[in-house]
This record gives structure tokens, sequence and C-alpha cells, in this order.
């Protein structure tokens, strides 16, 4: 991508690197929801569904990722 | 440049998700085989069969009709303080259990392989896409260095706030440990902790950062990491503890397990963190950077933004 939206931004201070790119908040945000929301669905399903909360109800989620709920340490059952 | 960023760290979290499943399959795959053979067998005190786990996948396929109900386990001791109402109560018709064996939906061999590669690499990838926002959010504003120490000492903070600190309080734990009808309070505190957890050091680092621009580096270090760890501590002090270890439960296959556990993050966070520092690198570092060449983009964007105070 062409870089139209990355500020470089000059620092002041006694930082001896000149320059830090910024990329602007408004160009993050939009991206930052999508992503945030799409990470908490996969992480649910990851983490905890059929443990105390249920949206499929017949377990095989759960039991599919068993051993990775174990061992990413989530509480599984 | 966010888009390049968040695929980037999907990518890297991808690497890292599939390095973690390997090691999680090595190390971390034993102990669940042998806490599972102890659960099925009921019996915790003769752990000595269950010791060779050797034949566990295949064992796990063959002769336990019985499926297993924790709650109705009598070796679960519940000294815990974390929600003694609903201690004792078993989940409505002990839905809450699962089966490892003939009955279960999904077997063994399945679940000690594609499960966990497909778990473990689904949460490496959710949290590369995290990170990669987290590393916008961060680069130019709370560090000025080069995007791949950025993102190295991002990934190192990462893996402390949302992994090793919460670990501390609440452990992970293997098949056969902890109640089925405590789950959805376990489940809770465990959400709540990590919550606080990742809250306490957006706040820490922001205060940090505010105080290092005025009195130096070094003091807004000790506030921000000071402040997160008293913080912390106090919570962890605080909230009930939770122990479900059953009686018997050899000492030895649970330190395996958490160790295996613990182990398996850290790979995937290493891998996460220095796999996108590279890309990053790339896509940000002062080699791609053209200078003059955004001399527009900084007329219109750059003077207000300069400003820092």
């Amino acid at each position: 991508m062409s870089q139209p939206n990355v500020v470089s931004i000059p620092r002041t201070g006694a930082v001896p690197r000149p320059d830090a790119i910024r990329i602007p908040l408004r160009d993050i945000v939009p991206w930052a929801i999508f992503t945030t929301l799409l990470a908490l669905l996969v992480l649910f399903f990851v983490s905890t569904e059929a443990g105390a909360v249920s949206l499929v109800s017949d377990g095989l989620v759960h039991e599919f990722v068993h051993d990775g709920r174990h061992l990413l340490a989530f509480p599984c059952h | 440049m966010m888009r390049t960023l968040l695929v980037r760290g999907m990518l890297a979290g991808l690497a890292a998700g599939l390095l973690a499943a390997a090691f999680a399959y090595v190390v971390g795959e034993p102990p669940v085989g042998d806490a599972i053979a102890l659960e099925e067998s009921h019996a915790t005190a003769s752990h000595g069969d269950a010791a060779s786990h050797d034949d566990t996948a295949s064992r796990g396929d063959t002769a336990h009709a019985e499926s297993h109900t924790h709650a109705g386990s009598p070796g679960h001791a519940s000294e815990s303080g974390a929600a003694p109402e609903s201690g004792g109560v078993p989940e409505s018709g002990e839905d809450g259990g699962h089966e490892h064996g003939d009955d279960a939906l999904v077997g063994r061999g399945v679940q000690s392989t594609i499960g966990l590669a497909t778990g473990v690499t689904g949460y490496a990838v959710a949290v590369g896409g995290l990170f990669a926002i987290a590393f916008a959010v961060a680069q130019g504003r709370v560090t000025t260095l080069r995007p791949r120490v950025s993102a190295a000492l991002l990934a190192a903070g990462g893996f402390a706030v949302v992994v090793l600190v919460p670990f501390l309080k609440y452990p992970a734990n293997p098949p056969a440990v902890g109640q089925a009808g405590t789950i959805e309070d376990r489940t809770a505190l465990y959400f709540g902790f990590l919550a606080l957890s990742v809250a306490t050091a957006m706040v820490a680092v922001a205060a940090g950062r505010a105080v290092a621009d005025r009195s130096g580096a070094a003091c807004g270090g000790l506030l921000g990491v000071g402040g997160y760890v008293t913080v912390m501590t106090i919570a962890a002090a605080l909230l009930p503890a939770v122990d479900e270890v059953p009686d018997g439960f050899p000492g030895s296959l649970l330190w395996d397990f958490r160790l295996a556990s613990l182990g398996t993050q850290a790979v995937l966070w290493c891998a996460l963190g220095l796999g996108f520092a590279v890309l990053a690198e790339k896509a940000l570092g002062p080699e791609t950077a053209p200078s003059p060449e955004k001399a527009p983009g900084q007329a219109r964007d750059g003077a207000p933004k300069a400003a820092r105070q």
C-alpha cells in the first residue's frame, strides 16, 4: 500500500530517533472493532463454549477443542 | 497500513499457533492423557498404571462405557471459598460433563491432534489480530522505538498481562481437576481477573507514558509497572481462591501439566512477538519508510498531531 495515512512525528524530546511512525487512531478504530468482534467469537468457541455458556448445545465444539482449552489454561470443566 | 499490519499479525499468529500446538502435543499431551486415565479409573490412589501414558490414546478408545461425572466423584475436595452455594450442586443432569471414550462425540485421537491444533491455532490467530491492533495503537504513542523492538516488548508485556498474571492466581487445571458444579464461577473468576489485568495494564501504560514525558522514562516505567503489580496483587489477595484438586491427585502430574500449559503459551507469545517483529519492521521500518515522499500526508495530518502537550 502507499502510505498516505502514515504520519511521521518528529519528537522534540531527548529521544535520539528522529521519526516514529504513528498510525492515526481514526484509521485504527474500524479495524479494531472488526478484529475484536471476530477475535472474541473465535476465543469464545475455543475457551468457553459448552463450558459455562452454551450456544451449540451438543458439546461437539467443547470436545473438539478440549485439549487445547486445557493447555491454554482456560477453565474447561 | 492498518490492514497490512492486521494481516501480518494474524499470519504471525498462525505460525505461532502451529509451533505452540506442536509443543503442546509433544509436552502437554502426556500429562493430559495421564490425567484422563486417572479420571476414568476414579481411583486417584492407583496412579501407578497411569504413569505409562503411551497407550492412553488407544486405551481411551476401548473399554470404558462409563462416562465420568465430576460432581459425583467422591475424591473431590471443595475447601475453596469460591461460591460455596453452588459448589455441591451438580449441573443439570450432569450435562456439564463430557466423555472421552466410546460414547464421546470426539475420540481422544482427534482431540489430541486435530482438535488440539485447531484450538491452539484459532486462539493464536485471534490473539495475533488483537496484538496487531495493540501494536498499531502503541507504536508512535507509547513507544518511539523501532517497530521490531516495540513488537518484541509488546509481546513480552502481553504474555505477562494476558497469561502469566492470570495463571499465577488461577492456574491451568488438567482433566480430573475441577468440579462440574463450579464451572460457571471458575469461568467468571478467570475471565474477570483476566479482564482486570488487561484493563489495569492499559491504564498503567497510559499513566506511565504521561509521567515519562514529564519526569523521565525511569519514573514512568516504575510507576506503570509498580502500579500494575500493586493493583493486581491486591485484587489477587481479595478474590476467592479456586482449589479443587482432588485428594490423591499426583502432585508431579499437576506440576507437569501446568508447566506444559505455561510452556505452550510461552512458545505461542514468543513466536508471535518475534514473527510479528520481523513483519512489522518490513512494513514500518526506517528502510521502507520513504521519508521525503510523504510530505503531502504530513502537511495535512502532521501539524496538529505533532503537538504533544
